[in-house]
């Protein structure tokens, strides 16, 4: 960015040397100051490291910390007097008379199988069918990274014209909007949990799709060589040696699905606010928490319920990580 | 690139000395120096001639129309109201923060409940002096609906709508159907609807509160008034076998509905109605947005819910209302009460009616010659009645409403025979919200 006085005739290494020392060197050095760090550079850095530790700790750690302290409370929003200990009632109440929490609950685990079930496997079929060099192969690549590019609440908008039960799509195709012969897509508890994960796995296989792609392109070109000469045929190949080496990319997978399965939220709002057989624990935060004479301490318990859930998760994986990097 | 045929940019020496000199962090503070300071210098204006609006009405119609009501009270005062327009579910759901921060000096919202609760959370300013002037334009069912729990007015109602059972007369014409009046009439008409292949009564609930109406019509229709205030309040229970009556009653009914509810919105619910698929539509009278066309309006008309009890007829109509409310430390006070006053005069509401026609005037002074057919109805319907109630959520306590009674009456909607332990879920729910504050 600095280069444009002065760069016609530079080489890349004399590009990549001015802005550690030079720069600034050459104009303090006429002022007699020979620091590392001038007064300046060190207001600057202190800022740059300090405002985003303040703002992290502020919105991240004081927020949850927050959020669990008051879970333990009855609020409503209005002034901090009115702040009251309550002790474990919130939970009491929410396992045992929330009628929404436990099918929540089992809609973010069944939320997790699926995208593990349908997405990832068709994600990885459809990584290694590109990856072998086929004709317009980035057309096909482009065709289903598409959905992962749009918001999820935009899908969340399209989805519904293709599932409403008057006028969308599907019922309009096969006649299931009249009385008597009715499909709701979005209203039957049976129905709009599945039809809402169609949509999510439209959007996740693509994901998966470019993650697995992404680990292919790093798997060595000599070990399919050697498979080759070895006279293993393609599944066997795929078999034994290419997928032993997408390891770490497995693992990725798998991260990130858990994540996608916890905030699962944007496309259930949208669809159907998280109405019977889509509920979700993140809606059921929302709408306890958010409104005009808001249960602030019930919605945190139910947040922090979503939170031991995901260190459930993410414990292990830390563990995990950490290991690996202290062995190596 | 240095000499720029324009001769604007700046000379190639200064330019590059300041790319040498300034940093990325200089660069960074020099552009973030002007954005803070730009912060701090928009919000600081308390003009004695502006009063400051925040307003929920943010559909095109309404938007207009309050803005011609505050065109004319500036011509009448000389006041400038600075209107701060929200999304419509965006504002409900900040209010609560909204009002804690810096509130604009008036601000609109519903009556009951919903302005009772911020009234004794001491984030309205009571407004007594205002209703000493205004009082007289108003009957006394509105009068008791500005009041808050303390006895002080915090509230100027500008418009209402009735809820009633909504239907096209040239279906009923061609049918020869005649208006219900009695409960067992309503359930012979829809079997009578069924039979001639119209969708007798037709419902959309994927917003979750228009089933909500249809609990409180069937509700003050077979209790009365009194119970269902007592219910909405938190005081009569729910596994009272007057509840488990509506809920049967109900069920009675909902052979008769559309099917599919919980996919469908109420405004395509009232598609429905205006293309003579459906024969009949319980819910508020904003239903006549939905009919565009002057001709379908026209034929457009409604009854009240029909009698199911007779010690209680039809005395009660469902009427939500809309107004405005003072925020707890208006900047400029004395202007505020200047528009509330003038909010309040049936000028002010004449001049929002003649905008929109969905809706009737909540003061009895104003002038209603220039009321559709189906206003005066309406009007009529409301100032007749014995007792008027809000909307559930508007009678209740909004979070039970919305994190309670919503996904219930769903569930109820999906499966009519638990009717039980819904309703000793309701109870047991019920209890530990009522009971937090």
């Amino acid at each position: 960015m600095s280069q444009t006085p002065t760069t016609p005739a530079q080489t890349p290494e004399a590009a990549a040397a001015p802005p550690p020392g030079p720069v600034p060197g050459g104009q303090r050095a006429r002022q007699g100051h020979r620091r590392l760090l001038t007064r300046r550079d060190r207001i600057t850095l202190g800022l740059m490291a300090g405002v985003p530790t303040v703002l992290h700790v502020l919105l991240v750690w004081v927020t949850a910390l927050a959020s669990i302290a008051l879970a333990f409370t009855s609020w409503d929003g209005i002034g901090f007097d009115s702040i009251k200990w309550v002790g474990l009632d919130n939970f009491k109440h929410l396992f045992e008379n929330n009628p929404q929490f436990w099918p929540a609950v089992q809609h973010n685990l069944i939320w997790f199988a699926v995208l593990i079930a349908v997405p990832t496997p068709l994600g990885l079929f459809l990584a290694v069918q590109l990856d072998k060099k086929i004709r317009f192969s980035r057309v096909y690549q482009t065709a289903f990274f598409l959905p992962v590019v749009i918001s999820m609440a935009c899908i969340g908008f399209v989805w519904q014209l293709v599932y409403n039960p008057d006028t969308g799509l599907i019922n309009s195709l096969i006649g299931a909007n009249k009385p008597g012969h009715y499909i709701d897509w979005i209203g039957d508890p049976d129905l709009n949990l599945w039809a809402v994960l169609i949509a999510a796995s439209w959007r996740h296989t693509g994901y998966m799709m470019i993650l697995y792609l992404a680990g292919l392109k790093g798997v060595d070109p000599s070990l399919r060589e050697a498979s080759s000469l070895d006279g293993a045929n393609e599944w066997q190949t795929f078999k034994n040696v290419i997928f032993p080496t997408l390891r770490p990319t497995n693992t990725v997978v798998l991260v990130v699905t858990i994540i996608e399965a916890l905030r699962a939220f944007d496309l259930v709002y949208v669809f159907n606010k998280g109405a019977q057989g889509t509920e979700l624990l993140s809606i059921l935060v929302t709408n306890n928490i958010i409104g005009e004479s808001s249960r602030i301490g019930y919605g945190s318990a139910i947040a922090v319920v979503l939170l031991v859930i995901s260190l459930v998760v993410i414990i292990p994986y830390l563990v995990a990580t950490f290991r690996k990097e202290r062995r190596s | 690139m240095r000499h720029s045929p324009s001769g604007l940019a700046l000379p190639g020496p200064s330019r590059r000395s300041l790319l040498r000199s300034a940093g990325a962090a200089a660069v960074l503070a020099g552009a973030g120096i002007p954005l803070l300071s730009a912060c701090g210098g928009s919000g600081s204006s308390s003009d004695p001639k502006t009063v400051s609006l925040g307003s929920n009405a943010s559909d095109a119609v309404p938007k207009k129309a309050f803005a011609e009501i505050y065109a004319a009270f500036k011509q009448k005062s000389g006041i400038t109201v600075d209107v701060n327009t929200k999304d419509h579910n965006t504002f409900q759901e900040q209010i609560n923060s909204y009002l804690q921060g810096t509130p604009d000096d008036v601000f609109t919202w519903f009556a009951g409940y919903r302005m009772q609760f911020f009234a004794a959370k001491k984030l309205a300013t009571p407004i007594d002096d205002v209703w000493a002037k205004i009082g007289a334009n108003f009957p006394d069912a509105m009068k008791k609906l500005s009041q808050g729990e303390d006895g002080k007015y915090y509230f100027v109602p500008l418009y209402t709508y009735p809820w009633a059972v909504f239907y096209r007369k040239s279906v009923f014409q061609q049918h020869g159907y005649e208006v219900p009046t009695t409960w067992d009439q309503l359930v012979a008409l829809c079997k009578k609807m069924k039979k001639d292949g119209l969708v007798p009564i037709a419902f959309g609930d994927k917003d979750a509160w228009p089933a909500m109406g249809t609990f409180d019509q069937i509700n003050f229709r077979l209790n009365g008034y009194d119970f269902h205030k007592q219910l909405m309040a938190g005081k009569a229970s729910w596994t009272d076998a007057k509840v488990k009556a509506v809920f049967d009653h109900w069920a009675e009914l909902l052979p008769y509905h559309q099917d599919g509810a919980m996919g469908r919105t109420w405004q395509d619910a009232a598609q429905g109605l205006v293309a003579k698929k459906s024969g009949m539509y319980v819910l508020g009278s904003f239903v006549a947005q939905q009919f565009t066309n002057k001709a379908d309006l026209d034929d457009l008309d409604f009854f009240a819910f029909p009698e199911i009890n007779s010690a209680y007829g039809q005395d009660t109509v469902e009427a939500p209302t809309d107004g405005f409310m003072l925020s707890k430390s208006p900047k400029n006070h004395s202007a505020a009460v200047k528009l509330l006053q003038f909010l309040g005069t049936p000028e002010a509401e004449a001049t929002y009616l003649k905008a929109d026609s969905s809706v009737v005037a909540a003061s009895s002074k104003a002038d209603t010659s220039t009321y559709t057919a189906l206003q005066k109805k309406a009007y009529t319907m409301i100032s007749g009645a014995k007792s008027l109630t809000q909307f559930m959520d508007r009678d209740s306590r909004p979070d039970f409403t919305s994190t309670v009674m919503q996904p219930a009456l769903q569930k109820f909607i999906q499966n009519p025979k638990g009717v039980d332990s819904l309703l000793s879920s309701i109870e047991r729910q019920k209890k530990t919200i009522f009971a937090s504050s």
